[in-house]
């Protein structure tokens, strides 16, 4: 696999972090009687924000992505196991 | 509900580029599923942290998440039991234990390691009654989704199914097994970004757990239970009557435990899958083990709202309560979008819907990856095509995740038409599960156990479920689809759950017993082909080398250690 998983995850909780933080900076203050006075969507928004920059920072150092079977001592053996099985696709 | 939520711009902005993301993923992998093992179990080369939270996304489908704070609501903290009592103990068992077999086996489904072990007649009643049971399940999700969306949101229930469904069937006719699991990460995170900040207000709002152990004394008190029976897990577990889920402690150990959690976590190829598609053995191993932390945890995040939402309802002036269905009943099933809908001003509600469809989702596209793997390697290429091209069975694996989620969409409008018709396949699918564990604990941990043994073991088990379903009744209910339809009743149970975890424990006995005495009077197959199936012909995966954390049974005691000490916090 060539995509590691934490790109997307980082894409769009940076994304969402983005549109959340801005709109709690934008909106009237009077919808936040809702959630007892908080603006959520300001402070939630930012947490979103930093776990994605985090998870796209890991992504990009990509460490550990899939590896294929054959890159291990375990899935070689594997392999080597199904092949005598005949049951290898 | 009197009122549909009104969406502003800013949430389905959010609820698009999740859409977007997750079609992405799908495109993006599409150029590296070229093999049917790319396709149907991500080449095995998933990493164990990926492998481990999609193993419990997978089955974080909005039927549990809201299934388990309706029940939050109905029962209060007792639910934490399907968790610290049922599934925790389960995974941290099929990691340490049976996961060598499965992974070790190089089997391609559990059917097929039922075909390994056993032999051809126990893998076809595994896999035709399996599939069609995901193709029934993810109906049924889709069509609670449709239920759903048209009372929060008004949104038209054709709509909702068939772009959830199209949005589903890409991205997995793309990626496979990877694009599910993938999403299902991703889902796993949106899911808990999502129900935090609702827990959190929540809780500033009835005072903390103290305020709402107080508010919940209260509504105890009303059901005519004691004060603390919603906010205790284990004190009035001792009899039946004086806790809300109507269960003793027995019952709820042997039946719920013991046979439908352990029957659930380490059977079901739905999450095994997930497992099975992991880079290593000791990947393999850790996935379970990996999933059980944020299991851990999700009381907090499910349980706990179904209770705030209870304790609101039953306090006058709250400003919160729980909708009512047409018998006057309350409707628990709309818990968590009450309390999304309570809480969250527009922006976070975005976030909060779009996790909540993250949940439906995942839930279908288990049921859909685990029903293509399972037709194509166990029903197509087991009794309609041999032989035929990798590529013939890539090729299968897309069709069947088309012709698939087609047959999901029928069932969810079949349902909309015939509910009990549902209501009678969910219990023909309870009777044929109920047993399952009976045969793989045996068949894993007992070489002597034969083929014929298993099968017979099998629909034994599946009829006692259902005798002893027919022959009993929950307190309170006519003759018919609750039970009792074949005369009697010989007993009646105090609650629907406790008539259920007895029907599952009758069912695992009776299979137990079939199956060693069949086996005793049947041939046993020569030790040489059980090897590497059966826990004492099968070395022992060695862990040795590897740092402590990452030693299954390490993991597995630190896991064990955190629930106990949860159990006896909430005792």
């Amino acid at each position: 696999m060539n995509l590691d998983i934490r790109l997307p995850i980082g894409m769009l909780f940076t994304i969402v972090g983005v549109m959340l933080s801005g709109y709690g900076v934008l909106s009237d203050s009077a919808i936040y009687q809702k959630s007892l006075g908080y603006n959520v969507n300001l402070v939630w928004g930012l947490v979103l924000l930093a776990f994605g920059i985090f998870m796209l920072l890991l992504g990009r150092r990509g460490t550990s992505s899939a590896k294929p079977a054959e890159s291990t001592p375990e899935g070689r053996a594997i392999e080597q196991a199904e092949h005598q099985r005949g049951v290898e696709m | 509900m009197a009122t549909t939520l009104q969406l502003g711009f800013i949430d389905y902005a959010i609820l698009a580029t999740y859409f977007a993301l997750v079609l992405g993923v799908g495109f993006a992998l599409r150029r590296s599923t070229k093999s049917s093992t790319d396709f149907f179990l991500s080449g095995r080369s998933i990493p164990a942290w990926v492998a481990g939270l999609a193993f419990l996304s997978a089955n974080l489908g909005a039927q549990e998440l809201i299934g388990m704070a309706a029940s939050g609501a109905k029962y209060g903290i007792s639910t934490s039991h399907f968790y610290w009592v049922g599934a925790i103990p389960a995974m941290v068992f099929v990691g340490i234990f049976m996961m060598p077999f499965y992974y070790g086996s190089r089997a391609r489904s559990v059917p097929e390691y039922l075909r390994m072990r056993f032999d051809e007649k126990t893998r076809g009643f595994n896999a035709i009654t399996f599939a069609t049971m995901t193709v029934f399940s993810s109906g049924i999700s889709m069509y609670a989704m449709g239920l759903l969306l048209g009372a929060l949101l008004g949104w038209d229930f054709h709509i909702s199914v068939l772009v959830s469904a199209l949005i589903v069937m890409l991205y997995i006719f793309l990626g496979g097994l990877t694009s599910a699991i993938y999403n299902e990460v991703m889902q796993f995170f949106l899911i808990v970004a999502g129900f935090i900040p609702m827990v959190f207000l929540g809780l500033r709002d009835v005072g903390g757990w103290d305020g709402l152990s107080q508010r919940l004394a209260v509504t105890a008190t009303q059901a005519g239970f004691a004060p603390g029976a919603y906010t205790h897990a284990w004190q009035y577990m001792g009899n039946s009557a004086s806790n809300p889920m109507g269960v003793e402690w027995f019952g709820l150990a042997m039946g719920l435990a013991f046979v439908l959690s352990f029957g659930y976590w380490t059977t079901d190829f739905l999450v095994v899958q997930r497992a099975m598609a992991a880079d290593s053995m000791s990947a393999a191993r850790r996935t379970p083990l990996i999933a059980a932390f944020p299991k851990l945890m999700f009381p907090a995040l499910v349980i706990l709202p179904g209770m705030i939402a209870i304790a609101l309802t039953t306090q006058a002036g709250s400003g919160f309560s729980l909708p009512m269905k047409p018998d006057g009943s309350l409707n628990y099933d709309m818990t968590i979008p009450m309390m999304l809908g309570h809480y969250f001003p527009s922006g976070l509600l975005g976030l909060g819907l779009t996790a909540l469809m993250a949940s439906f989702m995942s839930g279908m596209a288990g049921n859909v990856t685990a029903f293509n793997t399972v037709w194509t390697y166990d029903i197509y290429q087991a009794y309609i095509r041999r032989g035929a091209s990798d590529q013939h069975y890539l090729w299968m694996g897309r069709m069947a995740t088309i012709f698939g989620i087609a047959l999901s969409v029928v069932t969810a409008y079949l349902t909309t038409q015939f509910n009990n018709i549902m209501d009678m396949l969910q219990l023909v699918f309870a009777f044929v599960n109920a047993p399952l564990f009976a045969t793989f604990l045996l068949g894993m941990f007992w070489r002597r156990t034969t083929g014929h043994g298993a099968f017979t073991g099998l629909i034994a088990g599946t009829l006692a479920a259902a005798f002893h379903h027919g022959l009993t009744l929950p307190r309170g209910s006519g003759a018919g689809i609750k039970g009792g339809w074949l005369g009697g009743p010989l007993n009646i149970y105090p609650s629907e759950m406790a008539q259920n975890f007895w029907t599952a424990i009758w069912a695992w006995t009776v299979c137990f017993l079939v199956t060693i005495i069949v086996s005793l009077a049947t041939r046993p197959r020569p030790d040489a082909e059980l090897r590497g199936l059966v826990y004492s012909l099968t070395e022992r995966p060695s862990s040795a080398g590897e740092k402590w954390y990452l030693r299954p049974t390490s993991l597995g005691i630190v896991v064990l250690a955190i629930t106990l000490v949860l159990n006896i916090i909430f005792f």
